[in-house]
């Protein structure tokens, strides 16, 4: 990679690029965190420490004391307070783990209080695959200075020298006389010692991992499978109001009038018209949706010509001034060198997040001051966002996060959440705002409607020599290439996944590894196209045309137990390729299709997946992200499709949106590359980054049918065939 | 007209006088605050409602709260017994065949539904039971083997 391929993991938060409120000073939270040993660190710490991945850009500052901190209490057990937040991705599992084994204590000793915006410190948002990668080392750190801190105040227990000491399983021994232990809890009794992380904490080495790098169940299953985990909606106040709000038929329609009697004289009702909002509001969810439907209002709806099929034109016409990603050689002297070349247009429609647990909020505002429950992935952007619109100071807002129903990146903008709060202030009441499907599909941030357009070629020996890439809208994480190619230039026209008015017809935003998933589909087919353009199985072309080591190694892993035979596609075995990069994550996929020619259905038999993560922290937890991962990635390859008419959202529930489920599901095997030398790397989106390209290219190998546009729909398919 | 429903809900006699049609799902989430119920897609296509009616599975957000007049409904907070764990809810665990948590409950009680059924399931009559839960994590890989375990669990081998 060169230089400007760096900027993959550039933090990219394009969807509320707020300013933090100023974190509470060392003062403030020691007083709230109480008696113990305190450590202080910060996000940024990771430039400071020895086993930093790469440099990375931030678009802006985190605060530069300390954005996280970990408290040894008097009664021992350890606290770590972190503004990142359980979604289902198991960071409530693997942070634990890492700060047991570095302190030497047992994981159930540890307590992880997530997202609270009044007793942890700022934190952007939970998104990007980041909380082990760029958490993870620093909290590593801190758990080793804390734990140096404890045989400093053993050594003065003891009078002897800490270099005699050392630290095993929540206590301090004697080296040498094991009768000598004192416990974390007698050493933290009546401390109040805070530190700010030192630069050169040392950390175990990960091979004396006891806790870490080995699988660990959930943390929080015994909650979720017995109904007593608290998601936003399950949160209950005295007096609490559900509120419904009158909606648009489509984005750009215009409430033309209203009358809103019919709610009014609806028996205990409550109506709000603030602004540009319409709630009714009752003790009575269901209540609250019948006196909603009384109300009479006429939109106007312009007519418009965008769809699901025509928006790619309209796209291209609207694309902004391109930049180049990275460039290298000449395209004309690359073009000159190649003998077979292939032009080709990739297309990719929108995806909806879909989680299971609409977007909901529960709020209360009291004495000017409000408190909100809300399913987020950001919760300290949110208490920005509230305090404006509830115009509040900052300090007067509290978001505590409760578990969230999944998130996938669909739940940054918070939205519900304002409208909780906004209703709680107006009504003086308790207010829960839980999106219905129908409301959840249409405000969803879809992810964008995409077009790759690549120019390529390879010489005589099978070597690409060229390589010309265009992305319109997908954003440019995972747009450049790994091989190795002496001609090649990565335009993208659009930054990031949102993009300026008149561009797409609603909201779109960050979905599961955003713009990769685009990309490397279009990559990893015009990659396969060429291969059989030259005649050479598909892992074969690959491997003689990368350098890069990890990309090869995962190749090779995943080969190995796939079983790859080598053929020429279509060979009609049904198997493909794809690989790709995501969150310094490398991934290999190999799958195996079964294709029904005559209904054009496809059958996903079986999905090999081999990671290069790093070291990984929570093995079993990383399998299952996999596993995911390969699941919900059958979605966006083979049906998801937002269908739509101008503004108006036409899939409205699971009926016409089909996700996938449990008769899809393939045989699936993951091998997980431990490089316990190698910094962790991100394990919640790189494995779905490959679903598109593996399918496409395994339905080629198949039946011959070459797609270019994802989803792989029975009738492209049977188009292809024709 | 008022009528007065009288059900058993998870082992207690209860009974609701209501003057309008309301679905099981929000008398359970909010007359009885059992919030493990779930609301997912309003119009049962998702399973995150699944309750037990009779042990069978219902769709909670689509069924009448006359219809369990008579009737003993199940939750999932009324699945364990004496702090007890069922077997399915402990085989979830242990297969950790679970994520965001959200789906789990409808999950374990569709699952449920099945095993009281037929307590011993082939891998196809478990999917086909359990195609209509849908699992954004996409857990579903993980939830066959633990039904398949809790199953062996109930049949009582080990």
């Amino acid at each position: 990679m060169n230089s400007k391929d760096a900027r993959d993991d550039t933090l990219n938060i394009d969807f509320y690029d707020i300013e933090p409120s100023l974190p509470l000073s060392r003062r403030e939270f020691l007083k709230l965190a109480g008696g113990g040993i305190l450590i202080l660190f910060s996000t940024n710490d990771i430039f400071a420490l020895p086993e930093r991945s790469g440099q990375r850009q931030f678009s802006r500052q985190l605060p530069d004391d300390f954005n996280a901190f970990l408290r040894i209490g008097e009664d021992g057990r350890v606290a770590c307070f972190t503004g990142k937040i359980e979604m289902g991705q198991g960071v409530i599992t693997s942070l634990a783990q890492m700060l047991a084994d570095e302190l030497e204590v047992a994981l159930d000793s540890v307590d992880m209080v997530m997202g609270d915006t009044d007793l942890c410190p700022w934190d952007m948002g939970t998104f990007g695959s980041r909380t082990t990668r760029f958490f993870g080392p620093p909290l590593r750190a801190a758990a080793a200075e804390a734990r140096a801190v404890l045989l400093e105040l053993a050594a003065e227990f003891f009078k002897v020298s800490p270099d005699q000491l050392q630290a095993k399983e929540g206590h301090v021994v004697s080296k040498t006389q094991m009768q000598k232990k004192v416990s974390y809890a007698q050493l933290s009794q009546g401390q109040r010692i805070a530190r700010r992380l030192k630069k050169e904490a040392i950390l175990k080495k990960a091979s004396d991992f006891t806790i870490a790098g080995k699988p660990v169940l959930r943390r929080d299953a015994e909650e979720k499978v017995t109904g007593k985990a608290k998601f936003a909606g399950d949160i209950r106040k005295p007096g609490m109001l559900y509120a419904r709000i009158l909606r648009p038929p489509a984005h750009d329609a215009k409430l033309v009038s209203v009358d809103t009697s019919g709610a009014k004289a609806f028996k205990g009702a409550q109506i709000i018209e603030n602004k540009d909002m319409i709630a009714v509001l009752h003790t009575d969810p269901e209540s609250a949706e019948a006196a909603l439907k009384k109300i009479k209002a006429k939109f106007d709806t312009p007519e418009s010509k965008l769809d699901e099929n025509t928006i790619f034109d309209h796209l291209l016409g609207v694309a902004p001034e391109p930049s180049v990603l990275s460039e290298g050689g000449d395209l004309t002297t690359g073009e000159q060198l190649c003998q077979k070349m292939v032009e080709k247009k990739y297309l990719d429609g929108y995806v909806a997040h879909a989680p299971i647990e609409t977007h909901t909020a529960t709020a209360m505002v009291k004495d000017g001051k409000a408190t909100i429950w809300p399913s987020t992935q950001t919760p300290f952007p949110l208490k920005d966002q509230a305090a404006r619109a509830l115009s509040f100071p900052a300090e007067n807002v509290r978001i505590i996060p409760p578990f969230v129903g999944g998130g996938f990146g669909g739940k940054t903008a918070n939205q519900q959440a304002i409208e909780a709060a906004t209703l709680a202030k107006l009504t003086g009441k308790p207010v829960q705002v839980a999106w219905t499907r129908g409301e959840e599909f249409f405000y969803d941030t879809f992810r964008p409607a995409a077009i790759v357009k690549i120019k390529a070629g390879v010489n005589g020996e099978g070597r690409i020599r060229l390589w010309d890439y265009q992305v319109y809208f997908a954003g440019q994480r995972g747009a450049q290439h790994y091989y190795d190619i002496p001609h090649h230039r990565t335009t993208a026209y659009g930054q990031g996944w949102t993009a300026g008015p008149g561009t797409h017809p609603f909201a779109t935003g960050a979905w599961r590894a955003p713009s990769n998933n685009t990309n490397v589909f279009a990559r990893e087919s015009h990659i396969d196209i060429l291969a059989a353009a030259a005649g050479i199985d598909p892992l074969e072309f690959r491997l003689k045309n990368l350098k890069d080591k990890k990309m090869l190694r995962v190749l090779k892993t995943a080969a190995d137990k796939f079983g790859w035979k080598p053929g020429k596609a279509p060979s009609g075995r049904g198997c493909g390729i794809a690989c790709g990069i995501d969150a310094g994550t490398y991934v290999a996929h190999m799958a195996e299709v079964e294709v029904n020619k005559s209904s054009g259905q496809v059958q996903v038999k079986r999905v090999v997946c081999a990671q290069d993560m790093g070291l990984s922290i929570n093995p079993a937890g990383a399998t299952i992200q996999i596993e995911g991962c390969i699941t919900m990635g059958l979605g966006y390859a083979l049906t998801e499709d937002v269908r739509f008419k101008g503004g108006e959202i036409l899939d409205l529930n699971f009926d016409t949106y089909e996700i996938p489920r449990f008769s899809w599901m393939p045989k699936i095997e993951t091998i997980i590359i431990d490089d316990k030398e190698a910094a962790p790397q991100g394990g919640g989106e790189p494995p779905i980054i490959c679903m598109g390209a593996v399918i496409a290219n395994a339905v080629f190998d198949a039946v011959g049918a070459r797609v270019l546009q994802l989803p792989l729909t029975p009738s492209r398919i049977k188009s292809e065939l024709a | 007209m008022p009528k007065t429903i009288r059900f058993k809900l998870n082992g207690q006699t209860k009974s609701l006088t209501s003057d309008r049609e309301r679905m099981l799902l929000w008398v359970l989430r909010t007359d009885y605050e059992l919030t493990g119920t779930k609301y997912g897609c309003g119009e049962g296509f998702c399973g995150a409602c699944t309750v037990l009616v009779d042990h069978e599975a219902i769709r909670s957000c689509q069924y009448p709260i006359e219809d369990v007049d008579g009737r003993e409904v199940i939750t999932i907070e009324g699945l364990s017994k004496n702090g007890k764990l069922h077997p399915l809810q402990q085989a979830f665990i242990e297969h950790d065949a679970l994520q965001c948590g959200f789906c789990t409950p409808g999950m374990i009680l569709s699952a449920y539904a099945l095993l009281h059924k037929k307590p011993d399931p082939s891998r196809k009559e478990i999917i086909e039971h359990m195609e209509d839960n849908l699992c954004r994590c996409s857990a579903y890989n993980r939830i066959v083997p633990a039904i398949q375990d809790a199953a062996q669990k109930l049949r009582g081998g080990s």
